[in-house]
């Protein structure tokens, strides 16, 4: 067995591009789940706004890339607007199950042969992004980096900047959050009663909560496409709001850097057990159910699921999070 | 988190049963993740689908689940047959399939048990052609003119493409080779408008009672507990995945039989659940939304348990993989397979109605989901009626599997699949009645059939999402429910 190969797997897991993008997603989650309080199970689909939006507008309406990345992010805030504005009344759990309704609509109509000549169907997009990539320093032919540890230069460039847009972000909600407007979201996660008694139109301030968060959340489909260069509606599966889930709860939800360690640290330990996984298959060290590669995805993923379950149970915190913070009715 | 409880006995033997029953369901099957069907001569079982490699951790969209990764769906969509003549399979005979445009959507020649398979990644019309060249000596088509099918594929389901294969001759007699050159008339390609609204009511009353039967357990669970259960359509595919083992792989059990054996597993996986899972956790009070993301959570383990005892592939069970019996009620063609399961919803659907009526612990159970409080103030044992609702709730959602394998198809994401049509019929319906959720699952399941008179079958689960959203807006309690505050 080869420990550096593992490590060297997992960190190089930590800090690619859909770390990134989970921690994006996480960030908007934070924003509305944690500061606001709105169980937004859709988030997923303002992902798959920011990629398609992005994707659709390059390839198939042949725009400037830098006309199809400020056009996606108003898809996210449609998207969320259309959503919020039935739906934002509900109780908490018909919330949840509606935005997960949501989501999956986008995500099987894109899907569709329907929709094919705009969106590619069942087989996505793949923007020609050469505009970006022109801006980067790195050599798009060349690995940079150590053994396993190496990302090839395009993917390096598209890494770094996703991983600056997470810190900015990181920021800007971080000052939202200090001012009047931030402490009336968490009064309303508190007490959407008193807000309103004070006069505050609660479901306004819950509705640009639901847009910032969709927003950061289509930044991170917009980070994907452009580590990928593809757009594909597989990749938009009702999972990815659960990962973004245990990556806020993970690192704490209501704290700043919170999606930031979770990201890195559920990528970290996500490859570094399908690399044990892998090579303990290849040495045989495995019973015989677990032998194809298929079985030792499923056991990585439902490790996922078992530490999801054993973090509420045990600490809902998170590593970061205080628990009088963080009121999980 | 052990603590103690007055009725120790019940539940002690309850987790006895579920081990033992889970132990014998494992020793029923060989545990592979990918085990190769047997072939049944002619009928149409859908090749496993192939597994897809499982994430790369260098792929930088999607570490999710191993199944639906690449960019051509997984769902199995495509065509196949099973190339036979004079009752011997026919390997080595190239059939190439070409799109609506002309261009070559896949090659492939048969296998040795003559069967082929062509996944394609877009449902539509394809031509199937068989090159005659390449067929043995003395085997020839029986009908020289259809040696090209013209075939429409609808999504997530793959085909069957029959040539008819005769030894000696063309022009022998129909049906002298009883397996290879039967063409089946399926009664879903049927002609005239009302034919067609006709076959959809069917399928959408079969489907909508099957939805209904699997949902009042995830109605009724919330009902009674609050809990809005994630992790429910994994004890759909758990009941649909057991039968299989217990019908279709070795044992051979009538699918009825195992059917019957699976609603007491499914009995006992509902239990061991709450007794093991849920009430400790309602002990701990944890909170409403924390218990929902663990539900979330045991739904992801959940599934990949299922995945590594079942595979990705799907399959059918054997008993059905073939059905041509069909019964003609004036505009309504129905298979006898699906007659059969509209009776055994409906028989289902009533016991549970006037168990809930009628019965002490049915008038008990709708006490608790009405005012838990109240409920127990009155002498009602709340944690007793709660471990009652999660048996009979397991039990349906296992049995709704099985029905719901009979009707299509068993794969490991079968119930998260349907989970979310099952909320909607559960909300549509009102969330914790459990007539709610039989009213519901009509709806949804005609809403999702009906619609595709209309729209791309791809897209009726669109349609039925798209009710779920309206119906919350007009009327957010649901159709039965009390007019409790939801906003």
């Amino acid at each position: 067995m080869d420990l550096a190969d593992i490590l060297e797997n997992a960190t190089r897991s930590a800090l690619g591009p859909f770390a990134a993008v989970l921690a994006l997603a996480a960030i908007g989650l934070n924003v509305q789940y944690g500061y606001t309080g709105l169980r937004n199970f859709g988030q997923v689909g303002f992902l798959l706004c920011g990629a398609y939006g992005t994707a659709i507008a390059v390839q198939t309406w042949g725009w400037s890339l830098w006309l199809a990345l400020p056009f996606s992010l108003v898809c996210a805030m449609v998207f969320a607007l259309l959503l919020g504005a039935p739906t934002l009344r509900l109780r908490g759990d018909y919330f949840a199950i509606v935005t997960i309704a949501a989501a999956e609509i986008l995500r099987i109509v894109v899907r569709s042969t329907s929709a094919a000549d705009v969106t590619g169907g069942p087989f996505g997009l793949q923007p020609d992004l050469q505009s970006f990539y022109d801006l980067s320093p790195f050599d798009g032919g060349v690995r940079y980096g150590w053994g396993q540890l190496s990302f090839p230069g395009n993917q390096l460039f598209s890494l770094l900047v996703g991983w600056a847009l997470v810190l900015i972000i990181t920021g800007l909600v971080t000052l939202l959050m200090r001012s009047p407007w931030g402490r009336i979201l968490k009064a309303i996660r508190e007490d959407e009663d008193v807000v309103r008694a004070l006069g505050k139109n609660a479901i306004s301030y819950k509705m640009q909560a639901l847009i910032l968060g969709g927003v950061i959340g289509a930044v991170g489909g917009i980070v994907s496409v452009l580590s990928s260069s593809s757009a594909g509606a597989n990749s938009f599966q009702p999972q990815i709001t659960f990962f973004a889930y245990t990556v806020l709860i993970l690192g704490g939800a209501a704290t700043r850097l919170g999606p930031i360690i979770g990201a890195l640290l559920f990528q970290f330990l996500f490859a570094g057990s399908q690399s044990l996984l892998a090579q303990l298959g290849a040495e045989e060290l495995l019973p015989g159910f677990l032998s194809g590669q298929a079985a030792q995805g499923a056991l990585a993923l439902g490790a996922v699921g078992v530490g999801l379950m054993a973090l509420l149970v045990f600490r809902p915190e998170g590593i970061f999070g205080s628990r009088e913070e963080m009121v999980l009715e | 988190m052990p603590h103690p409880s007055t009725s120790r006995t019940p539940r002690v033997l309850l987790l006895v049963a579920s081990i033992l029953g889970l132990a014998l369901l494992a020793a029923s099957g060989p545990v592979g993740a990918q085990d190769p069907i047997e072939p049944d001569p002619g009928a149409p079982t859908a090749p496993a689908a192939p597994t897809t490699a499982p994430a790369d951790p260098t792929d930088p969209t999607d570490p999710a689940d191993p199944a639906p990764t690449t960019g051509a769906p997984a769902d199995g969509t495509g065509v196949r047959g099973v190339l036979k003549a004079g009752g011997d399979p026919v390997e080595g005979v190239r059939i190439t399939v070409t799109d609506p445009s002309g261009g070559q959507a896949g090659e492939v020649t048969s296998d040795a048990e003559g069967m082929w398979f062509v996944p394609l990644p877009i449902p539509g019309e394809y031509q199937i052609t068989l090159d005659e060249t390449t067929l043995p000596g003395g085997v020839n088509l029986r009908d020289p003119d259809r040696k090209v099918l013209t075939i429409t594929v609808q999504g997530g389901r793959a085909r069957a493409a029959l040539f008819g294969l005769v030894v000696g001759d063309p022009g022998q007699t129909p049906g002298s080779d009883s397996d290879g050159g039967f063409t089946p008339s399926d009664p879903r390609q049927t002609a005239t408008t009302g034919e067609r609204v006709a076959s959809r009511l069917v399928d959408g009353t079969v489907f909508g009672l099957i939805l209904a039967v699997a949902s009042i357990g995830l109605s009724l669970i919330f009902g009674t507990t609050k809990l809005v259960n994630f992790a429910h359509g994994e004890m759909v595919t758990f009941g649909a995945i057991a039968a299989w083992f217990l019908s279709s792989d070795g044992e051979r059990l009538p699918v009825i039989i195992a059917g019957v054996i699976t609603l007491g597993l499914g009995v006992a996986v509902g239990a061991a659940q709450e007794l093991g899972l849920w009430r400790p956790l309602r002990k701990r009070r944890t909170g409403q939304f924390q218990i929902l993301v663990i539900s979330i959570g045991l739904s992801i383990a959940a599934r990949q348990v299922l995945l590594i005892w079942f595979g990705t592939g799907d399959r059918r069970y054997r008993q059905y993989a073939i059905q041509r019996d069909s019964w003609s009620l004036g505009p309504f063609d129905i298979l006898a397979r699906d007659a059969a399961l509209v009776l055994v919803c409906i028989v289902v659907l009533v016991a549970v109605a006037l168990m809930l009526q009628y019965t002490r612990v049915g008038k008990a159970l709708r006490a608790v989901s009405d005012n838990p409080d109240l409920a127990a103030s009155s002498g009602i044992n709340v944690a007793r009626i709660i471990l009652f609702v999660w048996m009979l709730g397991g039990a349906l959602a296992a049995g709704g599997g099985v029905l719901q394998g009979v009707a299509a198809r068993i794969d490991y994401l079968m119930g998260f699949q349907l989970l979310l049509l099952m909320f909607a019929a559960v909300i549509l319906g009102g969330l914790g009645t459990a007539y709610g959720a039989m009213v519901g699952g009509l709806i949804v399941g005609l809403t999702t059939e009906i619609s595709t008179l209309w729209i791309s079958p791809e897209l009726k689960t669109v349609a039925a999402l798209a009710v779920l959203i309206l119906v919350l807006l007009v009327r957010p309690q649901g159709l039965l429910g009390s007019r409790e505050r939801v906003g």
